[in-house]
């Protein structure tokens, strides 16, 4: 059974309204939505008490029509106002009135049907189908068909682009976080619940907090996975207050959730080792919180010849299969960051917590780019040995003169 | 009888089983240690250019090559990528935490790492860690990283320029460099070629020494 709702310049409401009562909604023109409402009488009783629940929900005045199939309903909608119940086999008899223009036929088509006298449903539906088919086509037999009540076709659902948000004004201002993130967990426990009633996870949040001075405090947290679960929501929400301090005391509090599908995993017995996505977010928010979010994430080789350039990249357990293609057993080199400044004298070098003899070196290795930008690079690198047997990267700035040692071969 | 039974079930429970060893990728390591153990600290030390950080990358290569995800917490900000992608570590794998010269921060890192799980291998570079501050961890530290990564499937590894976890460490292997090669004439035309080491076992004290090469790309 299909219901159709019909209230001119309400289209979004009817449309929350239908997905109240069926996750099958379809907006069928700009003021008219259709829903899916089979099942629905094991919680409202007879079509007659799910129409009416349905004109009730709205809010609005409505025209609500059931029918067998969704353009019985949909034309009994827009044609008769208050609540109508088209019974099953009887569509063609109960809209016999309704006047051929609600059917939208084509011009040429229309014309023709005026000329025929045809000025209703009734009067379609009695013709002949075969003279129909002959005369007017497929748009002739899709127009009987809508108004003797027997056109059948599936629901096209709308896209449920839903929000899930919930807010909260404090009686009184919020100043410290304990007290916020009480708060903060009932909203997220709503947000999560309503989340799973659409069987959807959250792969984002946004945090706004309205402050007394009337500012805005926003945050922005993005995971690397759907998840619902308001525990490890709260505790990332905390982790970054707590790094990013309020300027003022709250007076509202929105939480809103991007939706996703959620995550689907298969375990299996030969599947590596790899850290829980919900854990390593929230271990990696504690650990951002110690040394700095711009200090971790996983290093990512940038494509310039300029030495040492990468920059880093959130981390996140994607199971990817990654091709080797290196040699193994390389030598492995240590970067010295900043550059140690040092001082080359003849074959002796000198710099911080470093001094030697040179006793072997490799080099120079000329090396330049980037000119056409503001931050140039050219430089002649040398690899030395010292008496004590430490092996380093030198290398003296082409622009300023002076030495640096880069790192250490170890 | 049930006193026997009683004895019997403490003893296997006090009995620690042999750990899973995560092979290094280096023949002559792997052949003489059969790798480091999982679920146990192992200790990496050995000065400036011993061959320290190229076992832990090979090691971290091996590691990624099988698709186990790994983290590197870098108390003294020495990482190179270039260096470590061209040894065969998976970069995209591979958690790099940056401490920027806190040794605190580092052992901090390493605790959260380990108590979140799922890593294969977790290493903790303090290779140029002032030696005193090195020192200053306390034993209690060590205990704790121990007690962590204890009956789980991550092997923790700590470089070091000497050896500092002591008792907490299940594996103390010291590196030193052996002989550096150099290629052409000197002066003109020479070319550093790779370095060769040695990885001497220094607990448990079972006396057993690798030797290893390393060869360097320009």
């Amino acid at each position: 059974m299909f219901a159709c709702m019909h209230a001119p310049g309400e289209s979004e409401r009817l449309i929350a309204c239908g997905q109240d009562f069926s996750p099958l909604v379809e907006q069928t023109d700009a003021d008219t939505v259709t829903l899916d409402i089979d099942g629905l009488e094991h919680l409202f009783g007879s079509v007659h008490d799910i129409a009416n629940a349905i004109a009730r929900r709205t809010g609005v005045p409505v025209n609500v029509a059931v029918a067998a199939n969704p353009d019985a309903a949909f034309y009994a909608a827009r044609g008769f106002s208050g609540t109508s119940i088209v019974p099953q086999g009887d569509e063609a008899k109960f809209l016999e009135s309704l006047p051929l223009a609600l059917l939208s036929p084509s011009e040429e088509t229309a014309e023709t049907l005026v000329r025929w006298g045809v000025r209703t449903f009734r009067d379609l539906a009695v013709l002949p189908d075969l003279g129909v088919a002959a005369r007017l086509g497929d748009e002739g037999v899709r127009l009987q068909q809508l108004a003797r009540g027997e056109h059948e076709r599936p629901l096209v659902p709308v896209d449920a682009q839903q929000r899930f948000e919930e807010e909260m004004e404090l009686e009184y201002p919020v100043e410290l976080l304990e007290p916020l993130l009480f708060v903060l967990a009932r909203l997220l426990g709503d947000v999560c619940r309503r989340l799973e009633d659409h069987a959807l996870a959250a792969i984002g949040l946004r945090v706004r907090l309205q402050l007394e001075n009337a500012g805005e405090h926003e945050r922005a947290i993005r995971l690397p996975v759907p998840m619902r679960s308001p525990r490890v929501f709260l505790k990332l929400i905390e982790l970054d207050l707590e790094k990013h301090s309020l300027p003022a005391p709250v007076v509202k509090v929105t939480i809103t959730a991007d939706p996703a599908k959620p995550r689907t995993t298969q375990n299996g017995l030969f599947i590596p080792l790899a850290p829980e996505p919900e854990k390593l977010e929230l271990t990696l928010a504690r650990i951002a919180n110690v040394v700095g979010e711009e200090n971790v994430g996983s290093p990512e080789l940038l494509d310039t010849h300029r030495p040492g350039a990468f920059r880093m990249q959130p981390f996140g357990v994607k199971q990817q299969r990654t091709a080797r293609n290196a040699c193994p057993a390389q030598l492995a080199f240590r970067v010295f960051r900043p550059p140690v400044a040092a001082k080359v004298q003849a074959d002796f070098l000198s710099a911080t917590g470093i001094r030697g003899k040179i006793v072997q070196l490799a080099g120079p290795w000329r090396t330049s780019g980037d000119w056409w930008t503001s931050g140039p690079w050219s430089r002649d690198e040398w690899d030395i040995e010292l008496t004590d047997g430490a092996l380093y990267r030198i290398y003296c700035d082409a622009q300023t003169g002076r030495w640096f040692i880069e790192g250490s071969y170890d | 009888m049930a006193t026997a039974l009683l004895q019997t079930i403490n003893f296997k429970l006090q009995q620690r089983p042999t750990p899973d060893l995560l092979p290094s990728g280096i023949t002559n390591f792997d052949a003489m240690f059969g790798g480091i153990p999982r679920g146990c600290v192992t200790d990496i030390f050995g000065p400036s250019s011993s061959g320290r950080t190229s076992l832990l990358f090979s090691l971290l290569s091996e590691a990624t090559a099988r698709e186990e995800f790994c983290a590197l917490v870098d108390a003294s900000d020495a990482f190179d990528p270039t260096s470590a992608a061209a040894a065969g570590i998976a970069l995209p794998r591979l958690l790099w935490i940056r401490c920027g010269g806190n040794a605190e921060h580092a052992l901090k890192a390493t605790d959260l790492l380990l108590q979140a799980g799922g890593f294969g291998l977790v290493a903790m570079d303090l290779g140029d860690i002032a030696p005193a501050t090195a020192r200053r961890i306390s034993l209690a530290s060590w205990y704790r990283l121990r007690r962590a990564v204890e009956n789980t499937p991550t092997a923790l590894v700590v470089v070091e320029r000497a050896p500092h976890a002591r008792a907490c460490a299940q594996l103390a292997v010291e590196c030193g460099r052996r002989r550096v090669k150099w290629s052409g004439a000197p002066g003109c035309s020479q070319l550093l070629r790779g370095v060769e080491f040695a990885a001497e076992r220094r607990k448990p004290l079972q006396p057993a020494c690798a030797a290893m090469e390393a060869f360097a790309l320009r």
